[in-house]
């Protein structure tokens, strides 16, 4: 299978700042690759390197089998694109944004015009089509955003966190879309903090922490790495909260998180069915009251807690209140 | 298509796109419309009622004047668009795309001449209202306007120079507000430059706007009859010191302005 995104060895500093430390990626032909992790990990940067917007510092880079600096003219006609914060024209209405759009990619007036009704009913906003932009809500530009990345059915897509600010319905949706494209061909890179959205959508996922690729795999590959299942046991009150984990301490594989909001303690552990009976053998012996207690697989915050010693989610979840103040 | 005509058709799209925003936002649709308006009608009848010169009415001597003001003033819109652009991260899409990376600049700069002969259209119909005569050949009335477009053209490069360079929007409104109303006043635009004190005589007799206003006056027909000959070089030869001005500032300022949108938006 040939690579449709290759980069090798990236770096790119502001100053004093390193925002880019050598990342490697390669992304298949007609796969999803989800570039994870928490703000100012370097995935916007990443993919502004990759779209041709910023010049790397070191390392090379190709997309569509052109090289993201030498060929970047040539690049651009092969691929799609839509960041974080929706770039459309606010006097412009949703179709004229659009065809505008088609126009610079050099579609011609009536293939433009055509495909901006097209991406207008998909997107739902058929209805708002010639309305100028400025009256749409925050989910309407951004899908109409996405639908630009659309215009000239590119083989590349790089979407960055393509459903920040949008509603579970239109997340869904947007999921779905994203699923439909990759059937036919495209190739995706998109970058999310969220964790669900990475398991859910992407073929492969690269976890990005302070300018570097530090894990790639498959969802599950990951979770492999990590090792072991978790025994999470949810207890009573925050005194036995303390208490169980430290009785489950000694039978941990590695970390032991307690959550106090949620009083439920996270053990990693190796031996299966067989530990969770030992641990609830010592909740049993330390008179510690369980409200509910499990074996499950890990998951992709624990991947994550593990590969960086910081959780994902706390810095997304911190964005949301603050956009939403 | 060829990178030419690409650019060419890139930088059409662009200044279609300008020109639907200018009629969209009513701030903007002000600044073209109204405030040309509003500069003839309040010049011709404050100043025109206490100026007085000889063999010609104020109007008349005025309302070039107020096309130059009103170029250099409304250019602002320029700079309000680039700036405004810059924030918004439209030109992130659109460096994402395989147009050309001209047309950006060279499509605002496009829509500015369409912006500015409406305002031009609008002041000299005002203009007449209120007294101003084109009192020369139909052939120099015509050179006069398209000198008058050529000056406002190579200005909006400077003021996009300026808005790239400054690109914050609030900043370039102050800034632009400084320059251009010393710039506009320090001139011979409403008063006879001749009859300034002291130092500022030479600064006005040298400001280009000086002599565009001068030039425009002479191609109109609006010079004072009995009005002696100017001392100052650059308003002895209005007309061809003009057009040397406009090439001067398109030579500096297009390939200024664009080294600064490219740095502008790399970052």
């Amino acid at each position: 299978m040939t690579a449709a995104i290759v980069a090798e060895g990236l770096v790119k500093r502001y100053g004093a700042v390193t925002a880019l430390d050598g990342v490697d990626l390669t992304v298949p032909q007609g796969t999803v690759l989800g570039l994870l992790g928490p703000n100012g990990a370097g995935k916007t940067t990443t993919v502004r390197i990759l779209t041709t917007l910023l010049k790397p510092d070191a390392g090379r880079a190709e997309v569509a089998g052109f090289d993201v600096v030498r060929d970047a003219d040539r690049l651009r006609a092969h691929i799609g694109a839509s960041g974080q914060y929706a770039a459309v024209d606010d006097h412009l209405t949703g179709a004229e944004n659009l065809e505008m759009v088609g126009r610079l990619y050099h579609l011609g007036v009536r293939r433009s015009r055509r495909r901006a009704r097209e991406l207008l009913e998909r997107f739902d906003l058929a209805e708002a089509a010639d309305r100028p932009v400025q009256g749409y809500s925050g989910g309407m530009r951004r899908r109409l955003d996405l639908a630009g990345a659309l215009v000239a059915e590119p083989p590349v897509l790089f979407l960055d966190e393509p459903t920040t600010g949008l509603d579970p319905r239109a997340r869904a949706a947007l999921w779905e879309l994203i699923a439909e494209l990759v059937a036919g061909g495209t190739t995706v890179l998109l970058t999310t903090q969220y964790l669900e959205e990475a398991d859910r959508l992407a073929h492969r996922i690269a976890v990005v922490d302070h300018g570097r690729v530090i894990a790639l795999g498959t969802a599950d590959e990951l979770k492999d790495q990590v090792g072991g299942d978790r025994i999470e046991v949810t207890v009573t009150s925050e005194a036995d909260l303390r208490a169980a984990h430290d009785v489950l301490a000694p039978l941990a594989a590695g970390g032991v998180q307690a959550d106090a909001g949620a009083l439920r303690v996270t053990v990693p552990v190796s031996g299966g069915a067989a530990a969770l009976t030992t641990a609830l053998g010592r909740l049993a012996d330390g008179r510690i009251a369980v409200r509910d207690a499990g074996l499950r697989r890990p998951t992709l915050d624990d991947v994550f807690l593990a590969l960086t010693g910081h959780e994902a989610g706390r810095e997304a979840e911190e964005k949301i209140k603050e956009s939403v103040r | 298509m060829n990178t030419l005509q690409i650019a060419v058709a890139d930088g059409m799209t662009i200044a279609k796109r300008n020109a639907l925003k200018i009629k969209r936002a009513p701030d903007l649709l002000g600044g073209v419309i109204a405030l040309p308006i509003v500069f003839v009608l309040l010049f011709a009848y404050v100043f025109g009622s206490m100026i007085e010169l000889p063999g010609i009415s104020y109007g008349e001597y005025l309302i070039p004047g107020i096309f130059v003001q009103t170029i250099v003033m409304s250019a602002q819109i320029t700079g309000y668009t680039l700036t405004h652009d810059l924030q918004k991260g439209i030109f992130d899409r659109f460096r994402t795309l395989p147009m050309s990376p001209s047309a950006v600049l060279t499509g605002q700069t496009l829509s500015d001449v369409i912006m500015n002969v409406t305002s031009i259209v609008v002041m000299a119909l005002v203009g007449l209202v209120v007294g101003w005569r084109i009192n020369s050949s139909p052939g120099e009335a015509v050179l006069g306007f398209v000198m008058l477009l050529l000056f406002a053209y190579a200005f909006s490069w400077v003021t996009a120079a300026v808005a790239l360079a400054l690109r914050k929007p609030d900043v370039f409104n102050n800034a632009a507000t400084i320059l251009s109303m010393p710039l506009v006043f320090l001139s011979n635009a409403f008063v006879d430059s001749a009859r300034l004190p002291g130092p500022l005589q030479p600064i006005a007799e040298w400001n280009p706007v000086s002599t565009i206003v001068q030039a425009a006056r002479e191609l109109f027909g609006n010079v004072p009859p009995g009005a002696a000959e100017p001392a100052a070089w650059p308003l002895r030869h209005a007309v061809p010191v003009s057009l040397l001005w406009t090439a001067v500032l398109l030579v500096v300022f297009v390939p200024l302005a664009t080294r600064l949108y490219r740095r502008a938006v790399s970052r």
